[in-house]
């Protein structure tokens, strides 16, 4: 019996997410009386490896294939699957991003397992089992019965505390037969963002609107967001006129996200909106309207004119950046 | 090549959702029902690779699981301008369910390409698209955000972490269709609306497929503290209440 997390990696490194995933896989695993393995899929080197053992993993099971070194969910879903069976998982944890919410559906249909899907918090019980969920884009949370004897879980990003709580963990390697056959996505192209903090993975972001007024004024935003390491976001009517990148819309239909600090310039605070953001830890809102509904939803606020108030954040942040 | 959209029907996304039976259970009164936002995209998008004739698109086909109540939600797409339409007639009760359900539609017809949006506004789940692969062990791309269809073959381009991927995969396959797949969803325009009327409806019953979840309560989010305000004119102070305050930056 154990826990199962799908430790992903990034060009062969782990990030906050995956000890993230472990620290709330051993935690789960404590709450079974049972072991937590991560599962590996790509080249990772043993140091990288041994990383997860720090957040309480005591088995990583690696595999490595030339034909896995892109998503294909379907074959990535068959060896997970393999591993979960071989380990006798009970519970297997992903994260709700881009490849856990297209793993964790297939599994769940392979395994004939109850999937709960962006979870944002431990079980509220084990027997039964039940999970806590964000619904209605943030306006309810849900309490979802998982009723069969594996279950599986996608964490929100940046919802659980890193834990630590080292072992020495054991590496197996687990070896793959693979032909072309079983992987049908070809990658023709790979398009990057080099060098920039994502979105989904900042802690701060600062994000703009249509009280911006033009493209043009958005430098002293990336000024901001330069100085605290931050990263940069829109609302949805400034995507849509161009002035910022589809990639950075945050709210229903765009981004989902977590970070601890959110700073909303010169938005107004759509129900739209909100659900992209409303679980940030805390949210700025400077706005020149003071009824503007994003008020409702920040912790600190400035009425006022974004053009005048971002100089004065700029200069006051240069400033403890100095000290 | 015939496309098939799935869509769900959902609270218009301005409800103010409300829950009844001692919060355990939405509560439906005055709801405004409203094709999911991500599935009405996939459909324009599916509408404008059969507008374009070197596609190759010749039939575009909607599926919907739900009770003969949200034939409505199936009529606005048929009056957007899908051909013909599939409701599996059940009411739905978790993704594992429904994406059993729609997999008998893919069954029953000649498909190419199945589109799914990347969530439902609802339940937030994100599981049918994938779930509906599974069961048809077909392939699936998820978070396209531009679909293409060049010399038959389907190209993909799907969001990754901090980039994007052109992909091919053959066909049929399951597309998870996130944002960018189409600028505006089309509307519906008088003569689609009359024309819908005399579209066909095809109603197939359920598989015997049970729900693995269910919700069992609801609760509203936590209140926020109130907004604390600081005087424009003295914008610095904000930073300061970040760094000693809320101790974020």
């Amino acid at each position: 019996m154990s826990v199962i997390i799908y430790a992903e990696n990034w060009d062969g490194k782990f990030k906050k997410l995956t000890f993230e995933l472990a620290s709330y896989g051993a935690k789960v695993a404590e709450m079974l009386g049972t072991s937590l393995v991560a599962v590996s899929i790509g080249k990772v080197e043993e140091s990288e490896l041994k990383k997860l053992g720090k957040y309480g993993v005591q088995k990583v099971v690696t595999t490595d294939h030339e034909l896995l070194r892109h998503l294909d969910s379907k074959a990535y879903t068959s060896l997970i699957a393999r591993v979960a069976q071989k380990e006798g998982a009970k519970v297997i944890v992903m994260a709700s991003n881009n490849a856990g919410k297209s793993i964790a559906p297939r599994l769940s249909v392979k395994l004939k397992a109850a999937l709960g899907s962006g979870v944002n918090k431990l079980p509220l019980t084990t027997e039964p089992f039940v999970v806590s969920k964000k619904v209605f884009s943030g306006n309810a949370f849900a309490h979802l019965l998982l009723n069969t004897e594996v279950k599986i879980i996608t964490l929100m990003q940046n919802s659980f505390d890193l834990a630590e709580n080292a072992v020495e963990p054991v590496i197996e390697n687990f070896s793959v037969e693979l032909d072309g056959a079983e992987v049908k996505t070809v990658v023709k192209d790979v398009q990057k963002h080099e060098g920039k903090i994502l979105l989904t993975d900042a802690e701060i972001v600062i994000s703009g609107g249509r009280g911006m007024k033009s493209a043009d004024n958005w430098q002293p935003i990336l000024e901001l967001a330069e100085l605290l390491n931050a990263a940069t976001a829109c609302s949805r009517p400034v995507s849509d006129e161009g002035w910022r990148p589809h990639e950075e819309h945050t709210g229903q239909t765009g981004k989902i996200i977590a970070p601890n600090l959110y700073f909303a310039i010169g938005i107004s605070g759509a129900t739209q909106h909100l659900a992209g953001v409303s679980s940030s830890k805390y949210i700025v809102a400077i706005n020149s309207d003071k009824s503007a509904p994003i008020f409702e939803a920040a912790q600190y606020g400035i009425v006022g004119d974004a053009m005048k108030v971002l100089p004065k954040l700029v200069e006051a942040v240069k400033e403890i950046k100095t000290k | 090549m015939n496309v098939l959209v799935c869509i769900s029907n959902v609270p218009d996304t301005t409800t103010k959702v409300k829950f009844t039976d001692n919060n355990t259970r939405l509560d439906t009164a005055g709801i405004q029902w409203v094709i999911n936002p991500w599935d009405e995209l996939s459909l324009t998008r599916a509408l404008e690779l059969k507008d374009d004739a070197s596609t190759g698109v010749k039939q575009v086909s909607v599926a919907h699981v739900g009770p003969v109540s949200s034939e409505p939600t199936i009529r606005k797409a048929l009056a957007i301008g899908a051909d013909n339409a599939f409701r599996v007639n059940v009411e739905p009760a978790d993704a594992y369910q429904v994406a059993a359900a729609l997999a008998e539609v893919v069954k029953a017809g000649q498909f190419d390409i199945i589109l799914c949006g990347i969530e439902s506004s609802d339940y937030n789940g994100s599981n049918v698209g994938s779930m509906l692969a599974e069961f048809l062990d077909l392939p699936s791309v998820s978070a396209i955000s531009n679909l293409k269809v060049e010399g038959g073959q389907a190209v993909i381009t799907r969001e990754i972490d901090g980039g994007k991927e052109v992909v091919v995969v053959p066909s049929p396959f399951v597309g998870i269709v996130q944002k960018g797949i189409a600028k505006e969803p089309r509307i519906a325009a008088m003569r689609g609306i009359m024309m819908a009327r005399s579209k066909p409806i095809t109603v197939l019953e359920a598989p015997a497929a049970e729900a693995l979840s269910s919700f069992v309560a609801y609760e509203p989010p936590q209140p926020r503290a109130a907004c604390k305000f600081i005087d424009p004119e003295n914008a610095a102070q904000l930073i300061e209440m970040l760094q000693n305050e809320a101790k974020v930056i």
